[in-house]
């Protein structure tokens, strides 16, 4: 059998003046699946989700959404994508209800069908109580639901989502996650950018880690945190102790363990699967150092890209 | 939760129409605009307010100073004042594509199966309906202060026509810069400048006691056009025949002023518009 890919990108390239945001970046979303796009601010992707959605034209490569060409076939691309996050967005000074009938209409509703449809979708994101009042008094959870629900109007067959939970609360940050989950157990494509690993592992079937605007790994989440690993930290009560417990962490992981003497932890990767946190403290224990914290967790996204590309965090980055 | 509004069979039968529909597409921006309005009032009302305060601050502390040759100053004024008003669509229509590109609300609509044509186009005819109604207080105020129609109702409407037609002119040149300045702040400055516009125009002043070289400035300025059509036909002021080709020939001029601005705003915005600005 044949993968049909809903998005399929070959060596997109952008630039915006000096800076070269898209360096021949290659995408391949097969239909029905969620993609991930991890990267870290600047990384390129919000420039990819605009180029894919035909709000950007590339400066070279090619796009292919369900099978049309972005710039050839904007329209075609167009009436097949629904598209939530940084770039586009509702009418503040409009209601919920009167923004989601304005975007039925401009979708081809017609009337009656556009009223029923903007209802059924503030009902569906629980926004029928503030369905009157101007979206610009929405808080930032109702007002990315809102967004979510615009996307969705016309049943996309793709839908994207730009960083669709970054400075969310954990509760609207679920109700978006829920949304995606299940629009994508019904069979709809999904490509979503993310700066957290946790997002990509909880939704994605396949995650692009894209850096300097081109896919620098790709593969399931369990290919990738296989690859990654674990971080195993340990805390200890006194300096003394700071040998010992790298010693431990040593042998156990195989890796070469970080000693941070401030605070004095001390930490190494791991890629065994089958190291767990009481065996971590059994040994350090046996071996007399007096540990008393001990963590084993994914590693950072900053972690994972200086494990992935050797380039650790390039320059603060300003807020998302 | 009702599962089925997310995904089921994509659109109703009735909802597939074809993509480019530019008249309906249009129909619905310029709605949307419309209940912008609506939503908040408050910036219309402060839209009407200002030209009737200059009206009466023009009118009555500047006019005492001013001798217009056989008209009283307030008659010579409340024309000018509507012609600026009609130059106004600058202003408004770059703020508001500005605005709406800066919110992300003009990448949605990009995002969408519409015709590329719509927003611009239901956006400039918002703000000339808009513009037919706010021009009323206007003209009330200036009936109230001495100003008469007195060119008869069929060359009052004319009058009335031009300045919507320049105020779509207008429009759509704001709203091509808006798409270019893509920033609030920065459209609202800018706009906030515009006043100057009507200054170096006959808007206010008689232009035939200028300094030559500004003398043909202020009367190649299309407001100036626009000024001198609307007092011809409200049969406040002939043209004077010795002014620019525009001004001496105030209704022709004023299409053609309007003809120029559409034919070049038109598709620049439309292409800005398509392209995202870049």
């Amino acid at each position: 059998m044949t993968t049909t890919y809903a998005v399929l990108s070959e060596g997109l390239e952008k630039r915006f003046g000096d800076v070269h945001a898209l360096r021949g970046l290659d995408l391949a979303v097969a239909e029905g699946t969620v993609c991930g796009v991890l990267g870290r601010n600047g990384a390129g992707k919000t420039t990819a989700v605009r180029v894919l959605t035909t709000l950007t034209a590339p400066d070279g490569g090619s796009a292919r959404i369900a099978g049309h060409d972005v710039v050839r076939e904007a329209g075609a691309v167009r009436a097949a994508i629904g598209v939530t996050g940084q770039s586009a967005s509702v009418d503040g000074e409009l209601s919920g209800r009167q923004n989601l009938r304005l975007f039925a209409r401009l979708l081809k509703y017609r009337g009656e069908v556009a009223r029923t449809r903007a209802d059924e979708l503030l009902e569906r994101f629980e926004l029928t109580d503030a369905a009157d009042r101007p979206a610009r008094t929405y808080s930032g959870g109702m007002r990315r639901r809102l967004d979510l629900a615009a996307s969705l109007l016309a049943r996309p067959q793709v839908l994207f989502l730009d960083e669709p939970t970054t400075g969310l609360d954990p509760h609207s940050r679920n109700q978006i996650w829920a949304a995606v989950r299940e629009l994508a157990g019904r069979g709809t494509t999904v490509l979503l950018t993310t700066q957290y690993l946790e997002e990509a592992d909880q939704l994605a079937d396949d995650i692009v880690l894209v850096d300097s605007g081109r896919a620098a790994h790709s593969g399931s989440p369990a290919e990738l945190k296989a690859r990654i690993g674990s971080y195993a930290e340990v805390v200890v009560a006194h300096a003394s102790a700071l040998g010992p417990a790298a010693a431990v962490l040593d042998q156990l992981t195989g890796t070469e363990p970080v000693l941070d003497h401030e605070r004095r932890t001390v930490g190494a990767v791991t890629t065994d699967p089958s190291l767990t946190l009481p065996r971590i403290v059994r040994e350090l224990d046996a071996a007399g150092a007096a540990a008393i914290d001990a963590s084993l967790r994914p590693p950072t996204l900053d972690e994972v890209f200086l494990r992935l590309t050797g380039r650790g965090t390039p320059i603060k980055e300003t807020a998302a | 939760m009702s599962t089925d509004a997310l995904v089921t069979e994509r659109r109703t039968t009735d909802a597939t129409a074809p993509t480019h529909t530019p008249v309906a597409d249009g129909l619905a921006v310029l709605g949307r605009h419309l209940q912008r309005i609506k939503a908040t009032p408050g910036v219309l009302i402060l839209t009407q307010t200002m030209p009737i305060t200059m009206l009466l601050f023009f009118g009555y502390v500047f006019g005492s100073a001013l001798a217009v040759p056989g008209r009283e100053y307030r008659a010579f004024l409340v024309p000018g004042l509507l012609a600026a008003t009609a130059a106004n669509g600058v202003m408004t229509g770059m703020f508001q594509s500005a605005q709406d590109c800066h919110r992300g609300v003009m990448d949605r609509f990009r995002t969408l199966p519409m015709s590329r044509s719509a927003v611009p186009f239901g956006q400039t005819a918002a703000d000339v309906l808009t513009t037919a109604v706010g021009l009323v207080p206007l003209m009330l105020v200036g009936l109230a202060v001495g100003w008469r129609i007195e060119g008869g109702p069929a060359a009052a409407v004319g009058a009335f026509g031009l300045l919507l037609l320049f105020r779509f002119a207008t429009s759509w040149v704001g709203c091509w810069l808006g798409l270019l300045i893509r920033n609030e702040e920065a459209a609202g400055q800018l706009g906030a400048s515009t006043f100057i516009l009507p200054l170096l125009s006959s808007a206010y002043i008689p232009t035939d006691n200028l300094p030559g070289w500004l003398r043909t400035l202020a009367e190649w300025n299309p407001i100036s056009a626009v000024a001198a059509a609307a007092r011809d036909l409200f049969g406040n002021a002939a043209p004077a025949a010795d002014a620019a080709w525009p001004v001496a020939h105030p209704v022709a001029g004023t299409l053609l002023w309007s003809a120029v601005l559409l034919a070049v705003a038109v598709p620049l915005s439309v292409r800005l518009y398509s392209r995202g600005g870049e």
